[in-house]
């Protein structure tokens, strides 16, 4: 149990938890980052998700997107970046966005393309616009699984994030790069714990996102038919 | 290319982006690497897919086993495979083991739901047929349940494979070779060519993988040709169902 006693006598050490390369300061780069992407990924994936989804265009594209990012090397793709574009902002924020479209994407269409066409016709039939039906039934539906692409999506960039310690990017990744570059398992051990726990935390949020957004009929009727 | 006007500085003038002649002139590294990579793609689905059929036919049956374990599969999948890497150091060392048991890991979250949904997903007028014509239990499970588990099943195995081969090359990060060493390599090196080359090899290893796993899959099933395709039950789907 060497890995225990290590990451516990790393993460009691006072040096950890003061000053620029501390955990804190380190947790705050690596949300950042994670979340900084999540949310340019978002604003431009959900939309389009949504579109493709209420007028079907586009639909073998978004079908075939989600199977290809999975083969995307994360680790390939930041390098590239760097050795293209040296190291900006940039480099490290096109990579995690490109990657946190597809799964934000595929699913915001899927939630929508899914509307039982039924519902669909009932709303026209009630008198609602396109729109009024697209707002008030389509995108409610479909919120469970725009919730789930969102959560994929940050399962992905939070992992891509620690690996982006490799092109020389801050965040809780240094700390075992550095440590393992060192023969320091301590740091390693300390670092890699630090991840786990954020990694489950980032969870969390998402199972009380998803109580507060996916409306509480939605959320009676999956329970019931479980 | 847009990204040739922004190359920066340090590399040599006049240096065209990707240098052809490196491909035959490494060639055996390449196909080596390659092969290292695939092994470790391939072999952890495997391991995973031996694993999650018992595992799934035991949480089939008794259904109390299976929430904690959907929980504790979504839990290891959220974890980044860096992070999972360096934890099992201690206990494997700087080994291809300690890769192939991490991505195991990680083929299980994504595989068991599916065998799961996939014994779930099987009618009950076929098992009841399946009995009273007197097959015993585990001759309706070998013959009949798990055959019609099938495409489910093989849904979940090409998004374990695809996966796999890909995190196959964060590897190289502790030292584990696999096609991510010319990314490490070409960093150092400042040379591209490496990388697109690795990284078009990564893409063009799953992908092949994923059109195996396909053919495969009709051939087992010779009773679904011409129907549509099950659909995989996405790892981040078991979200919903635990909240």
């Amino acid at each position: 149990m060497s890995f225990v006693r290590f990451a516990w006598s790393w993460l009691t050490s006072a040096q950890q938890w003061h000053g620029p390369d501390s955990i804190p300061v380190r947790v705050a780069q690596h949300l950042g980052y994670a979340g900084l992407s999540l949310l340019v990924a978002a604003a431009i994936a959900v939309p389009l998700g949504i579109l493709i989804g209420h007028t079907g265009r586009g639909r073998f594209f978004v079908l075939n997107l989600a199977n290809v990012w999975r083969a995307i090397p994360t680790l390939g793709l930041l390098i590239l970046m760097v050795v293209l574009l040296g190291f900006s902002a940039l480099t490290w924020l096109i990579p995690l966005v490109v990657l946190a479209i597809p799964p934000i994407l595929v699913n915001a269409f899927e939630g929508v393309a899914g509307v039982d066409p039924e519902l669909k016709d009932a709303a026209l039939g009630m008198g609602m616009t396109r729109w009024q039906m697209l707002r008030k039934v389509e995108v409610p539906l479909a919120t469970p699984l725009i919730v789930l692409g969102l959560r994929t999506a940050a399962i992905f960039v939070v992992a891509t994030a620690t690996i982006a310690a490799e092109i020389a990017l801050g965040g809780l990744g240094r700390y075992i790069l550095d440590g393992l570059a060192a023969n320091d398992y301590a740091e390693v051990a300390g670092g890699a714990t630090v991840i786990v726990v954020l990694a489950l935390a980032v969870q969390v949020i998402f199972v009380v996102l998803r109580r507060l957004i996916v409306p509480a009929g939605l959320r009676a009727q999956s329970r019931s038919s479980r | 290319m847009v990204a040739g006007r922004l190359r920066p500085a340090r590399r040599p003038e006049g240096l065209p982006d990707v240098v052809w002649s490196w491909i035959p002139q490494n060639w055996t590294q390449i196909w080596q690497y390659t092969l290292d990579n695939a092994l470790l793609g391939l072999l952890p689905p495997l391991i995973g897919l031996a694993i999650s059929v018992p595992l799934g036919v035991a949480s089939v049956r008794w259904r109390l086993l299976y929430p904690p374990l959907l929980s504790l599969t979504s839990a290891i999948y959220a974890i980044p495979s860096l992070a999972v890497f360096v934890v099992l150091i201690d206990y494997t060392g700087l080994g291809n083991l300690t890769v192939i048991i991490a991505l195991t890991l990680f083929s299980l979250c994504v595989l068991l739901p599916n065998v799961v949904d996939g014994l779930r997903g099987v009618s009950e007028p076929v098992r009841q047929a399946a009995t009273a014509m007197g097959y015993s239990e585990v001759r309706r499970l070998v013959q009949v349940e798990l055959p019609i588990a099938i495409p489910v099943v093989m849904a979940g195995l090409r998004i374990a494979v695809v996966s796999s081969i890909s995190l196959a090359s964060v590897g190289q990060l502790i030292g584990v070779s696999s096609l991510g060493y010319f990314f490490l390599d070409g960093f150092q090196r400042d040379f591209p060519t490496e990388i697109y080359a690795a990284i078009v090899l990564v893409l063009v290893l799953a992908l092949l993988s994923d059109l195996v796993l396909i053919v495969v899959g009709r051939i087992l099933t010779p009773w679904q040709r011409g129907q549509r395709h099950a659909r995989a039950r996405r790892p981040d789907e078991l979200a919903g169902e635990l909240a």
